[in-house]
């Protein structure tokens, strides 16, 4: 239980940075702090489902899928922050800012 | 020329091949294109020639036909609601005679062209417009129904208002065209309706089916369907009161007004008339219209021709003068001489207008007060315009003196008052053709410009004119004859009055006081009386009041309602609307990118509410 709030508030934190921040780098680093809570909560469900199985092999069964799953959200946050992180030198090099209310060029 | 007569259709086909050969060859050579372009008259008048030589009127001819066909044959064109619409051909005495006069005034008026277009930048445009009006007119001729008459005669009107409107840079001319195309257009709308109507009735489209089905038919339904087809040939043969068209196609080159506006097209209202003769011996309130129809123009456009000051005009206004006659001929019945003066006038008229073109060319002016004096520096023109002027007067032996007076004597046998107004035709005749000849060809020169005699390729197309329109009177028995008609011999007593009332006119037309030249014209009373005649008796003017503003002012009306209130209105308000609804629904595209990830966060929530609370419910 400790382990869902803990999770949720990691998410909630990482969201109200990104509502939050002004700074790109800033919501990018809050971005990565968002996918922390759904990957702590995976590693947790983890090894809670190791230790309170009867059956050994079911279990780590469970436990593999749920850990492959986590080893995938560590992969696509890697991937975010670097394609995150290129975009970001694009954008500050041609409008030399890392402010996001200064990108509001695509107004309706 | 056997193979020629098998494939008629030919005469129709080929010209307006040379046409589009005219065309694309134009750019390279210009004398050649003239040449191709003449090929196609010289079919025609093969063709003409070749049926002449084997059709037979012995034995009696299936009417309409006047002799034997020396060529028959159809194809099917199309169907439609169970009716299989044939387009074929057909030519007797009658379409060969018409094909040699539509082939030598052609072949004559591309001849003369060549010298009177030099050097104008629409030559071949000109050349190939030529071609296809004597491909549209063999079409007119020869066709065997109702159908291939209607597609000839729109396509000659087609081609009329191409030629009037052949210089359209001058905005004078461009209205020309438009006001000759929608005033004939009057007529067609009847001849199109009496088409149908013949066609609902007789259940058949050809010539041979409607005339041998006209039994079926009440007299008043065939009344009314000559009635309509008569409309068609007013219009065409520009007779009152669809005749303001004529004098303003003038505008044209002076050889189209040959060969269109005089000799052919014109024509071509007598030529309906005469080909369906059978649907208007059936119904006399048709001939009766024909009749006041063709006297009043006769009178009428005499009148309006002795004050004119346009040399063109005037042959403008004798050519309704004289298609009047042969509506009056038509009238009383007479109709083989109604066509022998087709004939002859398709023969003088069209060397009057070339030799008013070869001095509109020589001159350089067509104000018949600028030109005087011509007979001496244009001695060629001036003889052969004698010749043309002698027989649209009707002196003897000339053509005109024997077709007017066959005209004249079959009026006043039929219907004396008409007879009357014709002969005060005649003198008029007699009037206005010697006070043009003595305006243009007597007296001192009035212009300021060098006079020069035209080249030969202008003069020689006259000269050769010249024969027919002197000779052709002597054929006037054989006309008739190849027609299956009776000739009839000159009554003395009418012709010589006809002659004398003609000098009579002549002379008055030599004397001074009503030349209207600069410093002679009728002033006062007469100066007001003859300015009202010069405008036509003001009926261009009426039209314009009667017809023409109340017509704009209906289009003026409709565009401002219907068009700029409820078609605008519904295009620029939907347009409108669409801006408005855009406007509302783009505020949310801000351009804050912390703005949109709320609402996606705050999207997200509402929709885990939506699938736990649904999820409650339906589980």
């Amino acid at each position: 239980m400790i382990l869902v709030a803990l999770s949720c508030a990691l998410f909630g934190i990482g969201l109200f940075g990104v509502l939050a921040r002004r700074d790109i780098v800033a919501i990018l680093a809050s971005i990565e702090v968002m996918l922390g809570g759904p990957l702590l909560l995976l590693i947790g469900l983890g090894s809670t489902a190791r230790a309170a199985a009867a059956n050994a092999a079911a279990a780590s069964g469970q436990a593999a899928t749920v850990e492959g799953a986590a080893l995938l959200v560590i992969v696509v946050a890697a991937a975010e922050a670097s394609v995150g992180l290129a975009l970001l030198v694009t954008v500050a090099r041609r409008s030399h800012t890392t402010t996001l209310e200064d990108l509001s060029e695509v107004r309706g | 020329m056997a193979w020629m007569l098998n494939a008629a259709w030919i005469a129709v086909a080929v010209p307006f091949a040379l046409a589009l050969i005219v065309v694309a060859i134009g750019a390279f050579s210009r004398p050649l294109s003239a040449v191709v372009a003449a090929m196609g008259p010289t079919l025609v008048i093969a063709l003409g020639v070749a049926a002449l030589r084997v059709v037979s009127v012995t034995g009696a001819p299936v009417r309409p036909w006047t002799s034997s066909l020396a060529a028959h044959g159809s194809a099917d064109w199309f169907a439609a609601g169970g009716r299989a619409i044939e387009i074929g051909w057909a030519v007797d005495s009658l379409s060969a005679m018409m094909l040699l006069v539509v082939g030598v005034v052609a072949l004559m008026v591309m001849v003369f062209s060549a010298g009177y277009m030099r050097g104008d930048p629409g030559w071949s445009r000109y050349f190939a417009l030529l071609s296809a009006f004597t491909g549209s007119m063999a079409l007119l001729v020869i066709g065997d129904s109702f159908i291939s008459l209607f597609i000839g005669w729109e396509l000659v009107g087609a081609c009329s208002y191409l030629l009037i409107g052949f210089w359209y840079e001058k905005p004078s001319a461009a209205q020309a065209a438009v006001k000759a195309f929608l005033t004939t257009r009057i007529g067609d709308v009847g001849l199109l309706l009496g088409i149908v109507l013949l066609g609902t009735a007789t259940g058949s489209l050809s010539y041979a089916g409607v005339i041998g089905n006209l039994g079926v038919m009440s007299s008043s339904a065939i009344t009314l369907a000559a009635v309509l087809l008569a409309a068609g040939a007013i219009g065409k043969s520009a007779q009152f009161p669809l005749h303001i068209w004529l004098p303003d196609a003038m505008e044209g080159p002076t050889p189209v007004s040959a060969l269109i506006h005089a000799a052919t097209m014109v024509a071509a209202g007598v030529y309906l008339v005469v080909r369906v003769w059978p649907i208007f011996e059936a119904a006399p309130v048709a001939r009766t219209v024909l009749l006041s129809v063709g006297v009043v123009s006769a009178l009428g456009a005499a009148l309006i021709a002795l004050t004119q000051r346009d040399i063109k005009r005037v042959l403008a206004y004798s050519t309704i003068s004289q298609l009047g006659f042969m509506f009056a001929a038509l009238g009383v019945g007479a109709w083989n001489v109604a066509f022998f003066h087709l004939v002859t006038h398709a023969a003088f008229k069209a060397l009057l207008f070339l030799a008013a073109g070869s001095v509109i060319h020589g001159s350089g002016t067509q104000d018949l007060r600028e030109m005087g004096g011509l007979r001496t520096s244009m001695p060629v023109t001036f003889g052969a315009w004698l010749v043309g002027a002698g027989a649209l007067i009707g002196l003897p032996p000339l053509a005109g003196f024997m077709s007017k007076d066959a005209v004249l004597d079959a009026v006043w046998i039929h219907n004396p008052v008409a007879g009357i107004a014709l002969f005060a035709a005649t003198a008029l005749t007699g009037f206005y053709t010697v006070r043009t000849t003595k305006l243009a060809f007597f007296g001192g020169s009035r212009g300021e410009r060098h006079v020069h005699e035209s080249p030969l390729s202008m003069l020689i197309p006259i000269v050769i004119l010249a024969v027919p329109a002197g000779a052709l009177g002597l054929a006037s028995s054989s006309v008739a004859e190849k027609l299956g008609q009776h000739p009839v011999g000159l009554s003395v007593p009418v012709s010589g009055i006809a002659a004398l009332l003609a000098l009579a006119g002549g002379m008055i037309g030599w004397s001074d006081a009503l030349q209207d030249r600069r410093g002679v014209a009728p002033s006062g009373t007469a100066g007001r009386v003859w300015g009202l005649i010069r405008t036509g008796f003001g009926y261009d003017a009426a039209i314009e009041k009667l017809v023409v503003a109340p017509t704009v002012a209906a289009c003026r009306a409709t565009w401002a309602i219907v068009d700029r209130f409820v078609i605008d209105g519904a295009v620029e308000g939907s347009g409108l609307a669409t801006k408005w609804l855009g406007g509302l629904v783009s505020r949310a595209q801000s351009g804050d990118g912390q703005g949109y990830a709320a609402f996606t966060a705050l999207g997200m929530v509402v929709l885990l509410a939506t699938l736990v609370l649904v999820g409650r419910w339906v589980g």
